[in-house]
């Protein structure tokens, strides 16, 4: 079965005669080489595929159930912190106030519990072929972002509903402000998501760690409450936010999807200035790991 | 031309130990034994030291030392070694799934590694999505894998089952659909491990040869991992051999499939047919172990060409350390090409229980059976369903000849592992036939 070869579009580009693959152990402690992640770009494309296709295949709700889980997340706290336990929302309604904030700790979450269990996810994978093994932690954080889309939507769709009946909501230019908030959770999620799996990559405790640690976070950070709970008073609880990067970036979300709370400019400099140095930490820690992974999977 | 692949002197050493979990305590101990190092008090470490040199170090061991060669474009490179010899390990280091410890490889081409088929296939995922995955994961763009979809799911034969998730494939149905994707591959070096072992034989034969052509007609250089003699022989146009993580040699694949014959067999051999093992290093466990393997023709003199005509005898001389029952010894005969012609065992002759002492067991097998061909024989002992007291290993070979007077009787090339004599007769039925003679 002799099929003539056709020349396939695009033009096929001559291999440079310089291409040269070395091997050798490597040394240095920052291990990226960027090119060849961009080489690699179209799987990075077909494994965020890959992440949405699978999750709901076989399910009847089907992508459904990416909304599902932060609309009872805030039905319980509704009926837990806002109604038993009486905790107040800043004059917003509560399910829109809940629903905001879980829009960028969801995505948080998700993004550190996935990129969490990169190597033990995929040990099989990684023994068996090379690619860049950084596309994968980046592939999840991107693939996440579909769920957090539909998220906005029903959030704007209760947003118009409570708006209809009356309730003072906010739809302006601020708005666009969630697109950097957005930058620097993406960053900080994957830096730490980068610093867990390279640590449980060789002791596995830390992945028995991490969602606890995860819950933990979520009540350091004004999810349930209103950024002002921490601020406000004496202070004396104010360095809470100030330690935790995604205590500005939530109650920023709060002010630019329903202009109610507050703008912490100095607050998000150090936040993202801290997600940017973990972000870099994860990856060097990263291209470390992934060196010997194999050999100890 | 600078050759497509050149690799000095590789090493890899592995820290025994360190393979599962490591403790906490194991890295702190291992911190501060490196700090103690670095202040002087202990001999001064030499990574780029050749290695061997270093003194040594009782919890490593070197997978693969001092490695060297190199390929040119077009060229087809098996390797052969034993199980264990540091062949994987070679492999994973050249696809890059691992580092060598010392030594470097330059490669010049783009490259891709097949350690299994179907790497990264989600059963959730339709065939069709799954081409895509894998042949990604692979190393592809997906504008060539576009370019030859339809080329691969007809090489696969599943049209009408693309869209359906492989979960629902039948085993045969996913195999050829991961070993389609991989034989559309098109890197300048293919690295291949003994993916081969797996799929009916048919598709393995159009796979080998859909991958023979590409490096004769498109230049790319592969390498190839396998036990499959036969495929090694026809496919390759150089073969290597590891033993002991050390490439011992270098050259045409009939010289080398000549040694690796050579060196599966223990030490202390006195040619093929005769193999005594000496007490500390011989096969076997606390309960038994073999002494002697040996072929003998009909006269009793060892030999290792036989004769179509002549029966061939196996004698395995062993010694009994403890009572053992139950225990069955069998053989495994294959074509030096790894071509399986038979398996025998003693379950019907052995004795239920043996007392500690010296013993033989002898079997023949009759003239007039196998071909003429060289056929490397595994003996091994076990208890059937409990244990195995000498595991399998191939230490025999022998030829079978076309020498004595049945010659005539065997055209040569004669197809078949086996070409036992059989009884065929002419009869005439009506009176006006006759057979004359």
């Amino acid at each position: 079965m002799a099929i003539p070869e056709l020349q396939t579009s695009p033009p096929a580009k001559p291999e440079p005669p310089d291409y040269e693959i070395h091997i050798e152990a490597r040394t240095g402690w920052l291990r990226v080489d960027w090119r060849e992640f961009w080489e690699y770009r179209d799987l990075l494309f077909v494994l965020v595929r890959r992440d949405f296709l699978a999750k709901y295949k076989q399910t009847v709700l089907g992508p459904l159930w990416f909304i599902v889980q932060p609309l009872l997340n805030t039905l319980v706290f509704t009926i837990v912190f806002n109604k038993v336990a009486g905790i107040a929302t800043d004059g917003i309604p509560p399910l829109l106030f809940y629903l905001c904030a879980l829009l960028p700790w969801g995505y948080f979450a998700q993004n550190v519990t996935t990129g969490a269990a990169t190597f033990t996810t995929n040990a099989h994978l990684f023994g068996k072929v090379y690619f860049p093994r950084l596309i994968v932690p980046v592939s999840s954080v991107i693939s996440n972002l579909f769920a957090l889309g539909l998220q906005f939507v029903v959030f704007f769709v209760f947003a118009a509903w409570f708006g209809l009946r009356g309730d003072a909501v906010y739809f302006g230019p601020a708005i666009l402000l969630s697109l950097p908030l957005l930058l620097i959770t993406a960053a900080l999620s994957l830096g730490l998501s980068l610093l867990i799996s390279s640590s449980t990559a060789k002791y596995r405790d830390l992945s028995h760690l991490t969602p606890i640690l995860i819950q933990l976070w979520m009540f350091a950070t004004p999810v349930i409450y209103p950024l002002s709970k921490l601020t406000g008073g004496d202070g004396s609880w104010a360095w809470i936010a100030w330690m935790n990067p995604m205590a500005p970036v939530v109650e920023g979300f709060r002010y630019s999807l329903l202009g109610r709370g507050t703008w912490q400019g100095a607050m998000l400099g150090v936040s993202a200035i801290a997600s940017v140095i973990i972000l870099f930490l994860g990856i060097v820690a990263f291209g470390r790991a992934e060196r010997t992974v194999t050999d100890s999977a | 031309m600078k050759p497509r692949v050149e690799v000095e002197s590789l090493s890899k050493l592995y820290r025994l130990g360190s393979i599962g979990a490591t403790t906490v305590r194991d890295t702190l101990e291992r911190i501060t034994s490196r700090f103690r190092r670095s202040t002087g008090t202990q001999q001064k470490k030499t990574p780029t030291a050749p290695p061997g040199r270093q003194g040594p170090q009782p919890d490593t061991f070197w997978a693969i030392r001092d490695i060297s060669f190199s390929a040119k474009a077009g060229e087809i490179i098996g390797i052969v070694g034993r199980n264990g010899a540091g062949k994987s390990t070679l492999l994973k280091i050249l696809s890059r799934i691992t580092e060598p410890t010392s030594g470097r490889a330059i490669l010049r081409g783009r490259l891709a590694s097949l350690l299994e088929v179907g790497t990264g296939f989600h059963p959730d995922l339709t065939g069709r999505e799954n081409v895509f995955l894998n042949g990604t994961i692979l190393g592809m763009k997906r504008w060539e894998i576009s370019a030859r979809f339809d080329e691969i799911v007809a090489f696969a034969e599943i049209e009408q089952f693309i869209d359906t998730p492989v979960k629902h494939y039948s085993s045969g149905m996913f195999v050829r659909l991961a070993f389609a994707v991989a034989a559309h591959l098109e890197p300048e070096i293919l690295f291949i491990d003994e993916v081969l072992a797996v799929g009916d034989a048919g598709f393995q034969k159009k796979c080998l040869g859909k991958m023979g052509e590409v490096a004769s007609q498109q230049g790319r250089t592969v390498f190839f991992v396998s036990h499959n003699m036969g495929a090694v022989r026809s496919l390759c146009d150089e073969a290597i051999l590891i033993h002991d993580g050390r490439l011992t040699r270098q050259g045409k694949p009939d010289e080398i499939i000549r040694e690796y014959l050579s060196v599966t067999t223990p030490s202390e051999t006195t040619g093929l047919s005769d193999i005594s093992w000496k007490d500390g290093d011989a096969p076997g466990n606390d309960d038994i172990a073999l002494e002697r393997v040996r072929l003998v023709g009909d006269d009793g003199d060892t030999l290792e060409v036989f004769a179509a005509d002549e029966p061939i005898g196996i004698e395995i001389h062993y010694h009994v350390k403890r009572r053992i029952q139950g225990n069955r010894f069998h053989m495994v005969l294959r074509t030096q090409e790894g071509e399986l012609a038979f398996a025998a065992t003693d379950h019907l002759y052995q004795p239920e229980s043996q007392l500690p002492g010296h013993y033989r067991t002898k079997c023949t097998i009759p003239a007039r059976l196998l071909n003429l061909r060289t056929y490397v024989m595994a003996v091994g002992c076990g208890i059937p369903g409990v244990r195995w007291l000498i595991p399998d290993r191939e230490c025999l070979s022998f030829t079978v000849s076309g020498i004595g007077n049945q010659a005539s009787h065997y055209p040569e090339n004669w197809p078949g592992v086996v070409c036992p004599a059989i009884d065929w007769k002419v009869e005439a039925m009506e009176p006006s036939a006759a057979i004359s003679s």
